[in-house]
Order: structure tokens, then sequence, then C-alpha cells
């Protein structure tokens, strides 16, 4: 009770400084390309848990489609199908398929492309972050899947119930954590329960948003994929999250953190020293930053779980300004069934993928914003 | 006393719930309807026309588009959802390993000719238009993540009533306003209207046997002037609701209304006139006895009134094995799903002669 008043306190203080005296956000103008990606007819996009696009504009879609299976008639019952990861041209036009039948493919979060063009997947099934280099060759993976997933409900504990995140934490996870750890501070290196972003500094260090299981964590690792640090705890202080939704980091090497669950976003230098917060962008659920000269973040607001009620996307000033917002929920052209992922290599023009509207709109916001 | 007698019929109740929850198939009963007159049938022989290599597994949805086209949502290895030709060529595959296929309950097409297959384990809807691609999805598969808690998948009913999510739905339909009405489900006990975008209006339902209670909404049929017919098969009655939903009359005499359709197509509205068709499926052959009172295909009038009947439960060509859904764009030409002899049956029906009304009922 208390916790939740001062989460309140906090969303409102912040929100207060961030978006003034409640003045209403201002409209942004906007088109859309609501039909963008062409497919074969034997190929479906489905629940769209990431999309990006390189420096050549070809776009990459990370998507939950086909189906996962568990196996049985194994020692183990594992976790198989479920995603798939599609290259298509920057006119849509379907190109390649990369990472067929590859290990962890199961439950597509997100998608993002590094500087260097590099393509990394999300899998909150797999619990994995996978880099794949230009050529489409697997070059790093963060994380292990699993060996075996649950297939039988845990069994009800004395008084409550099994965890979230029971099952992707499941065996094959390292053991041997030391009984002073808060909760959600999760376990030192890339044991991952339902990871869900990545980003990089530009020495090319690696954050991971560790997610939206039992941890509430950032994870930070070099770039080789060596364990640098972790930061975070379940809760609603600062430094603490309620469900991590996605990151970013700015040209200075400050770490933004969606805070799906504390609707905010939370500021922290590079090795993970508060520094700052602000609301005012509803329940994030997705998040870009643009690379320009002056940096904003875009962030996807749901406030429902079907996509259906409440939904925008907010134009945020790394100060936590509210620029403007565009959007609401639904299935038409301009409407949002869970943003859940969001490119803007482009200030002006964007690229969503949605879960519940299995599509990717093409964003283009019309109009120079007013100031710099 | 009193409170015993209560708690026996609470107990009673409950194990009825159960039964029938456990038991989803086990709705068989012989239809009240008597002296009804049988039209004579017969089925054309091997219609549908597989390439080698092709096969379709329990046929549970079958429908037609405008141009004759005839569209069949099976359970194989995989579910899937078959093309053919008016002349029952197979020409394609629409939607193959799409995320919202994984169990196949019914098809339907719309008066755009779109593409509706309606998935019961993915508790979704999706909108094909007629060149397959996706148009629209209404309902969401579980994550897969958060499903490994309810494994090994034996759910039950839950009657959440929720407006973006189903239970098992089993079926679709559509006004002349292009108004989507779901009926909802193993595990929801209701009927859902969404307007031509997606968006929730209304739902109506919770399980029962009282007006506007369901006990497994199995089918669901509109008219031209917008009412909804609902097979409600656990309660071996058709409801039929007006275009709010509000309660109109229960047809109950044509025993467990496993499919139902009204001829005249999805629209455009067209002079011809509106049949009800219901099928009273053979559940399968175990029990063996329930193939002697079932298996029945009855035509309404849309007031209710018997016009006759055909068929009987069997494999035999022209006999129905399971009916799981029609299709009566053309009141003489009904193509019927199966689901235990792995196929669809093209029907034409002749006219009623005194003769055959006399035939064994």
């Amino acid at each position: 009770m208390t916790r939740t008043l001062k989460a309140l306190l906090v969303a409102i203080v912040a929100g207060g400084t961030a978006a003034g005296a409640q003045a209403p956000v201002q409209e942004l103008a906007f088109d859309t390309n609501a039909d963008l990606l062409r497919t074969p007819p034997d190929v479906y996009v489905g629940e769209v848990g990431g999309v990006g696009a390189n420096s050549k504009g070809q776009i990459f879609v990370y998507t939950r489609t086909g189906h996962p299976y568990a196996t049985l008639g194994d020692n183990r019952t594992f976790y198989r199908g479920g995603s798939r990861l599609f290259q298509f041209d920057p006119s849509g036009k379907f190109v390649r398929e990369l990472g067929q039948d590859v290990y962890g493919f199961n439950a597509a979060i997100g998608l993002r492309i590094d500087p260097q063009d590099h393509v990394w997947t999300i899998d909150a099934g797999a619990n994995q972050v996978v880099k794949f280099d230009t050529e489409g060759r697997v070059a790093l993976v963060l994380g292990r899947k699993p060996e075996t997933m649950g297939v039988r409900p845990p069994m009800p504990r004395p008084g409550g119930g099994p965890g979230p995140g029971g099952p992707g934490a499941g065996p094959g996870g390292p053991g041997g954590a030391p009984a002073n750890r808060r909760p959600g501070e999760g376990i030192p290196g890339s044991s991952f329960n339902r990871p869900t972003d990545v980003a990089w500094d530009a020495a090319g260090n690696i954050y991971v948003a560790d997610g939206i299981g039992t941890n509430n964590r950032v994870a930070k690792f070099d770039k080789d994929g060596r364990f640098i640090r972790h930061w975070g705890a379940t809760g609603t202080e600062p430094g603490q999250f309620q469900g991590v939704k996605g990151l970013a980091v700015d040209a200075q090497g400050n770490v933004y953190v969606a805070d799906s669950g504390n609707k905010r976003i939370q500021v922290f230098d590079a090795d993970g020293n508060f520094k700052s917060q602000f609301g005012g962008v509803g329940t994030p659920l997705a998040m870009c930053m643009t690379r320009g000269a002056t940096q904003y973040l875009y962030v996807s607001h749901a406030g429902d779980t079907d996509g259906m009620e409440d939904a925008a996307i907010y134009k945020v000033r790394l100060d936590g300004t509210v620029v403007g917002k565009f959007g609401s929920a639904g299935k038409l052209p301009k409407e949002f069934g869970l943003a859940n992922s969001i490119d803007c290599r482009n200030e002006n023009e964007l690229l969503i993928g949605e879960m519940t509207n299995w599509r990717v709109q093409r964003v283009t916001l019309k109009g120079a914003p007013a100031a710099r | 006393m009193k409170r015993t007698t209560l708690f026996s019929l609470a107990v009673l109740a409950l194990a009825g719930a159960i039964s029938v929850t456990v038991l989803p198939l086990s709705a068989q009963t012989r239809a009240k309807a008597t002296n009804v007159p049988v039209i004579p049938h017969e089925a054309v022989p091997n219609f549908f026309k597989n390439p080698p290599g092709i096969y379709t597994g329990e046929n549970m949805g079958i429908a037609t588009n405008s141009k004759g086209n005839v569209f069949i949502y099976h359970r194989a290895n995989e579910t899937r959802l078959f093309e053919y030709t008016p002349a029952g060529q197979f020409v394609r595959e629409i939607g193959r390993n799409n995320y919202g296929f994984a169990f196949a309950h019914s098809v339907r097409v719309d008066a755009q000719d779109n593409i509706w297959a309606v998935d019961e384990g993915t508790d979704m809807l999706i909108k094909f238009s007629p060149e397959g691609r996706v148009l629209m999805v209404i309902g969401r598969r579980e994550d897969p993540v958060n499903q490994l808690l309810n494994m090994p998948g034996s759910g039950t009913f839950h009657g959440r009533n929720e407006k973006y999510r189903f239970g098992r739905q089993t079926d679709v339909a559509f006004d002349q306003q292009g108004n989507i009405f779901v009926s909802d489900g193993y595990f929801d006990a209701r009927v859902v209207k969404y307007d031509k975008n997606g968006r929730f209006i209304k739902a109506v339902g919770k399980r029962g046997n009282g007006s506007l209670e369901f006990n497994t909404p199995h089918s669901i049929a509109t008219d031209f002037q917008g009412n909804v017919y609902v097979g409600d098969r656990g309660n071996a009655r058709v409801q039929v609701l007006d275009n709010d939903l509000n309660w109109k009359a229960n047809y109950d005499q044509v025993g467990n209304p496993w499919a139902v359709c009204v001829s005249g197509g999805p629209g455009p509205k067209n002079p011809g006139k509106q049949y009800l068709f219901s099928s009273n499926s053979w559940q399968d052959s175990a029990p063996a006895a329930g193939a002697e009172f079932t298996g029945e295909v009855y035509k309404m009038e849309l007031d209710g009134t018997i016009v006759g009947k055909f068929g009987r439960a069997g494999k035999a060509s022209g006999e129905f094995a399971t009916i799981h859904q029609m299709d009566c764009r053309d009141p003489n030409v009904i193509y019927t799903a199966e689901i235990n002899n792995w196929r669809s049956q093209k029907i034409l029906l002749k006219p009623l002669t005194t003769t055959s009304a006399q035939e064994v009922q």
C-alpha cells in the first residue's frame, strides 16, 4: 500500500516536472503505411516482437509465427519453434529468412540493429540474445535456453502461488545464488529471465534489459560478451524495476530504462548509478532513441493488454519533456495494437512493430519539430 | 433438510457441469420433431480431389465464396486451410504455418469474399483477403511462456467474458453492415459482437439453460435482417437473437445443433428466400448406439418451421460422420465438413415429394 502510494507520488512528481501543469500533450501529425511488408504466399508475419532497419534501409523483423512446440518422448520436454527472423528490402518486399531452425527462436520479443549493421534478436522463451553478423551467421549468443521447460504446473507453495516467470527460470540456469540477494536482482551473468531488449554504448559494451520474468535488472557485458556488472531489483524505488521493457543508451553513455510497471523511464550512468527519472509517457512498452545531434526518445505506451483501448507513441526529449504524441489503440492504419518495437533510425520515419495486429507500420511524422 | 437438498442440487449441478466440460462431445440426443418429411438427397461422389501427397484430416470447417470456390479448414498433422475450385479441384493452401493456426474449428467467408478462420487452439479469428493475406486478427494466442504454467493443456470452462480474448471460440458470422458475431465457446458461454474494424460492441450470455444462457454455443449464422442464430449445442436448441443480441426465440425440436447455416450467402442481400439448416450431428462411432437417432440435417424456415430433413449417421457416401460445419449459400447444394471420415461432401437436395415424406424416419 505504502509502496503503491510512493510509486504514484514518484510518477506524479516525475510527470509534473516533465509535462508541466498537466498541459495537454500536443498531437503530432503523421501518416502511415500499414501494408508495408510483402511476403511470399507461404510466409506469414505474426506477432512482431521486434523490427529494425540497417544502414541500407533493409528491414529485419523478428516475429512469432509458426508454432511453439514441446517435444515428447525425450528425456526432457524442450521448447522449439515459434518464431522466425525475416529480412525485407526498404520497400517492404521479402528478401530472405535468417536463422532457420536455430536452437533458440521461440518467443520473439525484440530486435535491434547495432551501428555495424549486426542484427540482434531477443527471445523471451529461450531467454537469449543472439547476434547475427551481416552475412547472417551467428556471431554471439548471450544466455542459455533452459534445457527443459516446466510442462506441469509448479507445485503450489504454502502462502503463495508460483512466480510468474517460474518455467523460464527452470533447470539449466546457474544455481548457488547467495541467500542475501534481493528479489529480482538476478544471478550475475547472462541468466536472463524473459529478457526484452538490448543496447550498446559507443565502446560496444552490451546492455540487456532483463526483463519481464523474475529478474528486474539491467546486465552489462563487454563487446565480446564478458559479464561486467548488473543492477536493479524488483520494486518501486529509484534503481528498482517492475518489468524492464526497453533500453537505450545516449551519446554520452547514459542508460535509459523503460520501467513498465512503474510507468517511468529511469536514467543511469554507464556503471548503473541512478541519475534521474521521469514519467508522463504512460505505461512504456517499447522505446527507441534517435541518433541525431539532438537526441529524442520515442516511447510506446500501452494502457491495456489487448491494444484496443489505450495507446499512443510519445516523443520525448532526453530530459523527459514530452514533445508530443501520436496514434491510438485499434486495428486500423494509424492505430497500434501493442506497439512492442520501434525503429527510429530516421527521426521522422519510424517503423512500428505490433504484437496484436501482426504487422509493421511505417510512420512518417509530418513537419519538423517546432523547436530543437 | 432444506440445506441438504440445496447442497445435493449444487453437487448435481456441479457434476453436470463437469461432465459437460470433460466430455464436450457428449451432446447427443434424439430430436423432438416427429413426422418430418424426408428431403431426397445425394452426394457427389469423391467431389474434393487432392493432388498426391496432399491430405485433409478432420474436416472441421467448410465455406464457399461468391465464385463458388470452397475452403476447407482441417486438422491434419498441422491445422491447414485449403482452397478448391467450384469443381472440387485443389487450388492452393492459405495461411501455412501462420501463428494463428493450431486447432481448426470453423471457416466462414464474408460478403467481400474474405476468408475467416476460427481457431479454437489459439483462441483467434484470422481474416484473410481473397488473395490469402492476413487483414485482421481478433483474440490472442496465449503467450507461449505463460502457457507453460497451464500445461499439459487441460483447460476448463472459465467464463472470463473478456472483450478481446476468447475461450475456445467456435464460429463467426457477419451482418450486412459487416459487424462480426462470434460464438464463444467451450470455455466461455456467450455471443460477442464487434464492428467491422474489430472493435468490441457487446457481449451477451453466461453458462446455463435459460434465455441468453448457453451450453457450448458451437455455431453461429445471421440472416439478411441481421438476426443471429446460435447453435446452442449442449442445450439442444438454436437460440435466435436480434441484431443487438436480445433474445427472440428458441428452436428446440431439431436435436443438438452442431452446425447451423442460413442460405443466401453472407451478402450482399439478395431477394432469394432464406432457410436455416441445423445438423444434429452423430457424435462419433463410440458408443455406436447414437448412430440410430442422430446424424440428420434439418431444413427450416427462418421462423423455425421445419421444412424437412435429410441424411443419417454413417460413413458411406451421402451419410454423415459428424458434420462439424455446413455451407448452404445455395439452399439446394449443401457442403458438409465431417470430423470422423476426414472428408467433406457436396450434397444435392432434390425436390420434396410425397413419396419421400413417407420414407422411414
